[in-house]
């Protein structure tokens, strides 16, 4: 493999954006999860509600944060890595990224912070506004970059002119391309199930630990209110997810069909495709290794009559060929953990119905196993149409190749290194003050620790700024003069 | 009615970034004085002058390089890759910086001064590499068929960092001017004396980099009416329309050194403001119609007339909210800053 600028970039931008999209595929959902409970709070005025909101908008400060730092860096890696890609379509999806700054950016930032530091300043009411509108910031923004994203996989509405730069000819279609429906739905139920399953895992987690530790719990308590919320929303989304994803594979069969070929592992062109459950496909031989398939289920499961023709990789010289390892593995990945989702949700309904959740060790433990199967889900459905999408960056029109920018590669080496540096320390700290928080659980997590000398050794701290001294840990900079 | 497109969004984005610099420059002072700070307790009080808003305030950042990227994507396209690793740098130093906010308040011990020294050296760090890239802008980049035909360390030069030095104190100046308007007692007493250093810094290194651009840019030194091509020349009827705008950066150089002696608690931080519009001007006055200087012109450079119109009608209906709401956010945190009124969530 040749680790030239175009490589190199592409690692980059992979690397970069993969550890994104794990902040808004979360916060899009704890924003709405936020809205509901400070609502619900409003009208119930139970207290419990209260606290939920407090621990989770904790988890979501430190989540936004580190989603905004990784989503600067993108919208900068446009111009230093893809220049041409640009130079050349900046006229068609230029505005929409504007239109998301203008819409969603200021929104979200203003808003938040009279989400986390307005309690005093501003009454009830208009803290609520600004929680809802820091929740429909989050979901305006998925809106734009998913037109942007679903029109650089099935570009409509624009021309090219004389000079190879492109010219929207109309906004509407290029908006409301054919796949932006479907992914957007896909898109924003991934994000609630993924928020669903973080906080079904944490109650689930404080659950287990009571019990471990021989603490009864009696009636409504934080954790399982919030465990009854999540396994309620995953129980209805995870199934309307299966819906949606069919649909997005559907305009996928129809608009772009080397993608689909290399999700399903199909290299020859035939009507009655099977349906390959495994395999390792295998760009060189142009077939899979170790294949598992279901004979003449194939055309069913894209939804089309079993006598079509469905085009398979060998319509395609090898160079306009999708890598196939990614879209096949991340696929079953992506649907496997689907699957499960259903399962979770559906066994957590049956429980609930029965009032036996609570008391069911087995699925608490489930649950939790599931807390991160979200993220893990989204990255492997990004995976799978990012890949699939190439050689193209626009499909069909504008190969990778040709989207690079005129630099050097020891250059992006030098700024992949130190990504992948700064990366490592900033969001291994963030898991960390992340994890730490959702094992102390919502009621530590938000009541004032007791004064410095009546805490036990080891206690955790919910709020670090107590615990320091003019002398203490912050003296050393610049030094206590 | 005909609008030129090119013209309202070249006075837009210029206007974002000016906010921007503004805005975002004391959240970054703030940053760079965080080292003299005397107690950690001063650190808290002065983080949290700024922790409701910087996230707004950085947003301009992103609409000055979103709205070049959609109004001029040629320019976008050239310049990008030009200022390739001074990019970089202000990239690393946002993240190091943006976390510290979250990531000093749930830190104990050791993390808390890691991510102390993490949000000074970040402000830093940032600071430095708009430098840079403000002085790789001015100097100029190669350019060959509508793409960046340089090498990668052009922009590194003893100009780019006299010009990066500049701004380190420019913006510890509007920091220390921003601290004066929020705090009391002890911390507005050091505020007060933070400022004035930067002041004398900022007076310094501004003539330094006037002078340094008017004699490394010929046509810039046109502008102004100076030739020094051959011996020195200096054609008055150019340079006197453009003598208001050194005048208002001394204005606003007086209104920071004779208020702070008045005992002015906000007056300094309109006497930076001032002193940052001046540069700004200044700048502009150089270079404008470039958008890359003396490269390409901002009518070269411009999206299509469609995608413009596009966005003007947006920015016509959206910016006014943005500006009352940005606005109204300031207004619920006013006032000063004490140990007492901490933000924590």
């Amino acid at each position: 493999m040749d680790f030239d600028a175009l490589l190199l970039s592409r690692l980059q931008f992979a690397f970069t954006i993969s550890f994104h999209i794990l902040f808004p595929a979360f916060t899009i959902g704890l924003a709405a999860y936020l809205a509901v409970l400070e609502g619900l709070w409003l009208w119930t005025k139970r207290e419990a509600f209260k606290v939920l909101y407090l621990f989770w908008v904790k988890i979501f400060a430190l989540s936004f944060g580190m989603g905004v730092v990784s989503g600067v860096v993108l919208s900068y890696q446009f111009g230093t890595n893809w220049s041409e890609f640009i130079r050349l379509t900046g006229g068609v999806i230029g505005p929409l990224l504007a239109y998301e700054v203008l819409t969603a950016f200021f929104l979200e930032a203003s808003f938040l912070g009279v989400m986390l530091f307005g309690w005093k300043k501003v009454g009830p009411k208009l803290h609520f506004a600004s929680t809802v509108l820091v929740a429909v910031g989050t979901t305006i923004s998925a809106f734009w970059i998913l037109s942007a994203n679903s029109w650089m996989q099935t570009p409509q509405g624009f021309q090219i002119l004389a000079d190879g730069r492109f010219e929207a000819t109309d906004y509407m279609q290029v908006i409301f391309n054919p796949s932006f429906p479907t992914r957007l739905a896909h898109m924003l139920l991934a994000a609630f199930l993924t928020t669903g399953l973080v906080v079904g895992a944490a109650s689930a987690f404080r659950l287990l630990k009571d019990r471990a530790a021989g603490v009864k719990t009696e009636g409504w308590t934080e954790s399982r209110i919030s465990l009854v919320m999540a396994v309620g929303l995953i129980a209805v989304l995870a199934p309307l997810q299966l819906v949606a994803g069919h649909a997005s594979g559907e305009v996928t069969h129809k608009y772009q069909p080397s993608k689909t070929a290399a999700i399903e592992g199909y290299w020859e062109t035939r009507a009655d495709q099977p349906l390959h459950l495994f395999g390792i496909p295998d760009r060189e031989a142009q077939k899979n290794h170790l294949e598992v398939s279901i004979p003449g289920v194939g055309n069913l499961i894209q939804g089309v009559r079993k006598d079509e023709v469905i085009t398979g990789l060998d319509q395609y010289a090898r160079e306009d060929q999708p890598p196939p390892f990614i879209p096949f593995f991340g696929f079953r990945i992506m649907v496997g953990l689907g699957i499960l989702m259903i399962g979770l949700g559906a066994w957590g309904a049956v429980l609930i119905l029965r009032k036996r959740i609570f008391d069911s060790p087995m699925f608490l433990r489930f649950a939790v196993l599931m807390g991160p199967s979200g993220f893990i889900a989204v990255l492997a459905g990004w995976m799978v149409t990012e890949v699939g999408r190439q050689p193209w960056v626009v499909y069909g029109v504008l190969k990778t190749r040709d989207a690079v920018s005129p630099v050097i590669a020891s250059q992006v080496a030098t700024s992949l290194i130190a990504y992948i540096a700064v990366y490592s320390v900033v969001f291994t700290a963030g898991a960390i003050f992340i994890l730490r928080l959702m094992a102390e659980g919502p009621v530590a997590a938000v009541s004032e620790p007791p004064p410095r000398g009546q805490r036990p050794p080891g206690t955790p701290l919910a709020k670090a700024p107590d615990d320091t001294t003019p002398d203490g840990p912050d003296g050393v900079l610049g030094g206590p003069r | 009615m005909n609008l030129d497109l090119q013209l309202i969004w070249a006075g837009l984005i210029a206007t974002a970034v000016l906010l921007y610099v503004t805005l975002d420059g004391f959240d970054l002072g703030i940053g760079i004085l965080f080292p003299f700070a005397k107690t950690p307790g001063e650190r808290d009080v002065m983080m949290n002058t700024i922790a409701p808003v910087w996230d707004g305030n950085e947003t301009w950042l992103v609409l000055g390089g979103g709205g070049l990227l959609a109004a001029f994507p040629l320019a976008y396209s050239v310049l990008m890759p030009a200022l390739y690793l001074p990019i970089l740098l202000m990239l690393a130093g946002l993240i190091l910086r943006g976390v510290a906010f979250e990531f000093r308040f749930r830190a104990r011990d050791r993390g808390r001064k890691f991510w102390t020294q993490m949000f000074a050296g970040g402000s830093i760090l940032t600071a430095v590499a708009q430098g840079l890239v403000l002085g790789g802008f001015i100097q100029g980049v190669t350019v060959r068929d509508e793409r960046f035909a340089g090498g990668q360390f052009d922009w590194l030069t003893p100009y780019t960092l006299l010009v990066a030095a500049g701004l380190v104190a420019g913006y510890a100046l509007l920091g220390g001017a921003w601290l004066m308007m929020k705090t009391k007692d002890n911390l507005h007493g050091d505020a007060r004396r933070w400022t004035g250093v930067a002041a004398l810094a900022v007076t310094g290194l501004l003539a330094a980099v006037s002078v340094a651009t008017l004699a490394i840019h010929p046509r810039v030194a046109a502008r102004w009416g100076f030739d020094l091509h051959d011996g020195f020349a200096l054609e008055l009827a150019d340079l006197l329309p453009l003598l208001p705008i050194p005048l208002l950066g001394l204005i606003g150089l007086g209104v920071i050194f004779v208020m702070s002696r008045k005992g002015s608690h906000r007056w300094p931080f309109v006497g930076a403001l001032l002193v940052f519009l001046s540069g700004y001007l200044g700048l502009a006055a150089g270079f404008a119609p470039y958008i890359v200087p003396y490269a390409l012109n901002f009518r070269q450079a411009a999206a299509p007339d469609n995608a413009l119109g596009l966005m003007l009608v947006g920015t016509t209906a959206i910016l006014p909210m943005i500006l009352a709401y940005t606005g109204w956010v300031y207004w619920v945190f006013r006032g000063k800053i004490d140990e007492e009124a901490g933000y924590h969530h």
